[in-house]
């Protein structure tokens, strides 16, 4: 059974029809070509899908478009600026924390959701803060330097 | 004007040595680099894929009217609609693209289905109702050793086979399934031409290979395939063989419709090989100076329901098993065997990972027996250049620092020894169960080394084109980018050896080019990049000669100082080069598996530091210290990028990472239930690179991808033993396995 649902995705006010179950990453990804969000598990467990909702980190994979309704939605394409990178994509790319970039996007929602209650986190806050991202790719390391990066350049 | 001295400072940011920004970084962080998972076509359709729910069972009847009567659906296939050779498989075709009478594992695709959508593709297909007779599966590989079931048996006997040493050491010991888990899932677009033919943008480590698989199991003509490279999530391994290649050909074909696949994290795991779980059992003979006389081992890899890689793996293991050590007496047998579990083929270190811990445990055995230190005993039997591998007898003509390994991983400092109440630091992290004052901290040191590039005379080879033009230098090839950073290492080598500072890497489907070879067993950058610098020079040589000049840049060529043509002159012309790079070539084995087996090698070792609480049988990897043999690193950052990231995988596979498999079925196919390492769980990691000069590689490089995970898992297991005394012969290390629980 369809409903329209309003959503509003980076700050644009979308109305579209969906199915009472489907999940917000779906939604984002094949209703309205916002592909940046990936999916890596459909489970809560990688963080790849993770958006902002009212600034909250949430795995949208796990999350109805229905729950999204009058809310603001923020992806990894509203993040980033009009011209040039948001400052942490800008550390992520200078300290080497991209390899295949999958779970890219998540990570720097949610150091974004981090930074934005904490600006100035601690090595074990930033870790915290990254726990529900999995990277298969890079380790960690430079990803945990660039998140330092960022907050130390204020 | 700039002057030429100021030009040349201005370009260092890419040439080779240096850490330039990745160019696909950009787009992959703002979120626009196109997946395969991002594909999309007019029209459209998505596939699904009906697998078996048995480990072996015969297929009595399959009913597809459910399947059909579903709206939105075009195409239900089975066995019986795959034209051609119907199989498919890396060393032998032996996997039927669909299961026709029999399915072989739990998982194995038995009906594919194209529909208007996604969740449509997914109903028709559990619509379908296939009745089996259920078989018993045959899931103990020991079982399928004494059946004769399998793929390849090794057998490799080097020297005196009747040596006994004054110290004998005995040991047994497993390692479970890993899963790649690359964090991209499997999935792809296929596109119909329209006269019979079909372009494919699928999840890959090697296009061409793929091609030749479509069109060998479709019965097509070359030139009716063309597949291209496309952007991936990771590989690791999992993406050397097809999967959902060929069905998506098979029902684009069919429908004359574009078709996308992507599997679900649940289908990933059946719908990929993976790391061979291995038995080992070994003994190691030494004189009482600590001198390895002889190692005898046995080593079984299952490769479960079909070959893949399985002989390839079994050969590597059973070549590497005495590890980085002189030894004049060698026997080593192997079996790869056939059984009903999940079909196990390529993962990062290759066979390489597994014994690794075997030998490895056997030495720090072997010096406890002796009470000896055991990296005296390690630098006593360390291999170097020229000495004879011990299995093959193959002379090591290139620089095998493993003495500089040993002595750098020593010299590295440790860390502080006081163990942190934060919890966040402790076993067990949050969950707060563990109490400082119960952790006991151990040290583990492992070394390994592997093979670089493909070996036993296989023609292994890459081939690039450098083209330039007014937008600078284009290299196209057809070889993957994973995300190691090939993209970049390519552009640095061109920018480098042709003299200009623009260089972009282009990937060309497999029409447009020859072979790259297989983006796996560490060899792009060194045949690939090879290509790459042959390639350049040739081209650059081209030029300089068609304008008599002694040096090019970007403004053009140069001779005796001077500006003879600019580079608008030279770029009216068509300037390209294409370059095949083979590496030296290699021998199949005789009969007692020697001969000039392998390309060249690469060592590495590693140390590892953990806090254990030995009563709940928890682990924290502080940290892993690592010296590595790198040969030249052509980009150091995506060399410790490499590093850091093998590092984290051999953790997880000494620690956490299991598909647990019981009965042929796979019960934990998930992330909730298969533990990947997170952020939390990732240790402090020091990385020393070893620059050593003498290797085949594009400047002297070796490839750096797969010596991080052959010995980290090894050191691991080795902190932890020393951490609690307990044996610790399997890894992934359980709980029970220290705790006695
Ligand atoms: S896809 Fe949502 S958490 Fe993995
Ligand atoms: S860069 Fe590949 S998963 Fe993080």
């Amino acid at each position: 059974m369809t409903e329209p649902v309003m959503l509003t995705v980076n700050g644009i006010d979308y109305r579209v029809n969906v199915d009472m179950g489907r999940n917000l990453l779906s939604v984002l990804r094949n209703e309205l070509g916002l592909t940046g969000t990936k999916e890596g598990c459909d489970d809560s467990e990688c963080g790849a899908c993770m958006v902002l909702l009212d600034g909250q980190p949430v795995n949208s994979c796990s999350y109805l478009a229905l729950q999204a309704q009058g809310r603001s939605v923020t992806t990894v394409e509203g993040l980033t600026p009009a011209d040039g990178l948001h400052p942490l994509q800008r550390s992520l790319l200078e300290q080497g924390g991209v390899q295949c970039g999958f779970c890219t996007p998540g990570i720097i929602m949610s150091a974004r959701a981090l930074l934005d209650r904490n600006p100035s986190p601690s090595e074990e806050e930033i870790r915290i803060g990254l726990s529900g991202n999995l990277c298969r790719c890079t380790g960690y390391a430079k990803i945990l330097a660039a998140v330092a990066q960022t907050a130390s350049d204020g | 004007m700039t002057t030429r001295t100021e030009r040349r400072v201005g370009r260092t940011g890419g040439l080779i040595g240096d850490s330039p920004l990745r160019p696909d970084g950009i787009p992959k962080l703002k979120g626009e680099f196109e997946y395969a998972q991002d594909l999309t076509a007019a029209e459209m359709l998505w596939g699904a894929t009906l697998r078996s729910p048995y480990a072996h069972a015969r297929i009595v009847s399959i009913d597809l009217a459910p399947a059909l009567a579903v709206g939105g659906v075009h195409a239900v296939l089975t066995a019986d609609d795959v034209p051609g050779r119907g199989t498919f498989g890396l060393e032998q075709p032996d996997q039927p693209v669909l299961a026709g009478d029999y399915v072989n594992y739990w998982g194995e695709p038995v009906v594919v289905v194209a529909a208007e959508d996604q969740d449509t593709a997914r109903r028709a297909a559990a619509a379908v109702v296939v009745e089996y007779e259920v078989l018993e599966p045959l899931v103990d590989p020991e079982e399928a050793d004494r059946r004769d079931e399998t793929f390849r048996r090794m057998k490799i006997r080097r020297g005196d086979q009747d040596i006994t040493g004054d110290v004998i050491v005995d040991g047994y010991y497993e390692v479970g399934m890993q899963d790649q888990a690359p964090l991209g899932t499997e999935a792809g677009l296929a596109i119909p031409d329209g006269h019979g033919g079909v372009d494919l943008y699928a999840t890959s480590q090697f296009v061409h290979v793929d091609h030749e698989q479509v069109v060998a199991s479709l019965g097509l003509t070359s030139d009716q395939v063309r597949s291209h490279p496309t952007g991936i999530g990771g590989a690791f391994g999992a993406r050397e063989d097809v999967n959902l290649h060929i069905h998506l050909c098979l029902l684009a074909l069919h429908t004359s419709k574009p078709v996308k696949m992507v599997y679900h994290r649940s289908e990933s795991f059946t719908g990929h090989v993976h790391r061979h779980p291995a038995r080992m059992w070994y003994r190691h003979h030494a004189d009482m100076d600590g001198n390895l006389l002889r190692v005898e081992a046995k080593v079984l890899v299952d490769g479960g329901a079909y070959a893949s890689t399985t002989g390839a793996v079994l050969a590597n293991a059973c070549y590497f098993a005495v590890g980085p050590y002189r030894c004049d007496s060698v026997t080593v047998d192997g079996v790869g065997t056939r059984t009903n579990n999940p079909p196990c083929g390529a993962m990062r270190g290759f066979g390489a990972v597994q014994v690794c811990f075997a030998h490895e445990t056997q030495m720090d055995r072997l010096a406890a027996a002796l009470d000896m230190d055991s990296l005296d005993l390690r630098r006593r039997n360390a291999l170097a250049t020229g000495d004879a591998i011990p299995t093959t007898g193959q002379i090591i003509e290139t620089p095998l620092p493993m003495t500089e390994v040993i002595d750098s991983l020593v010299a590295m400092p440790m860390p502080d020894a006081t163990i942190s109440d934060s919890p966040l630091s402790l076993p067990g992290g949050t969950g707060l169960t563990t109490e400082p004052t119960d952790v006991s901290r151990g040290v583990g040191y492992a070394l390994g080394i592997k093979n670089l590039g493909f070996s036993e005379g296989f023609d292994d080879y890459a081939q690039a084109r450098v083209r330039l033009t007014a937008e600078g230098a284009t290299v196209e090839t057809a070889a993957i980018e994973v995300g190691q950073g090939l993209v970049t290492v390519l552009a640095q080598i061109a920018r480098s050896a042709l003299g200009v500072s623009r260089a972009t890497v282009r990937n060309v489907d497999t029409s447009m080019i020859d072979s790259a070879g297989s983006t796996s067993a560490s060899r792009q950058t060194q045949l690939s990049g090879g290509a790459t610098l042959e390639a350049s020079t040739r081209l650059r040589a081209r030029i300089l000669h068609a304008y008599n000049g002694d040096d090019l840049d970007d403004d053009g060529v140069w001779s005796e100082g001077r500006l003879v043509t600019p580079m608008a002159e030279i770029t009216e012309g068509s300037w390209e080069e294409t370059a095949t790079f083979r590496h030296p070539a290699t021998t199949e084995p005789d009969e007692n598996g020697q001969g000039v087996i392998h390309a060249d090698f690469a060592v590495a070792g590693h140390r590892a530091v953990v806090d254990v609480d030995p009563e709940l049988g928890l682990v924290r990897v502080v940290r892993v210290d690592t010296a590595q043999d790198v040969g030249k690193a052509l980009n150091p950052q995506s060399v410790r990028g490499q590093i850091e990231g093998g590092i984290m995988q051999g953790v997880g596979l000494a620690i956490m990472e299991e598909l647990i498999v019981e009965d042929g079925i796979i019960r934990n196919p998930n992330f909730t239930d298969y533990l990947l390492p997170t952020i939390l769980d990732a240790p402090e990691v020091e990385a020393l690179l070893i620059e050593k000069e003498g290797s085949w590689g594009p400047y002297g490089a070796k490839g750096v991808g797969e010596p991080p995970i052959i010995s980290s898992a090894a050191a691991v297991a080795a902190a932890i033993r020393d951490a609690t005394g307990r044996p610790i012969d399997r890894i992934p290390v359980r709980p029970q396995d220290i705790a006695l629980l």
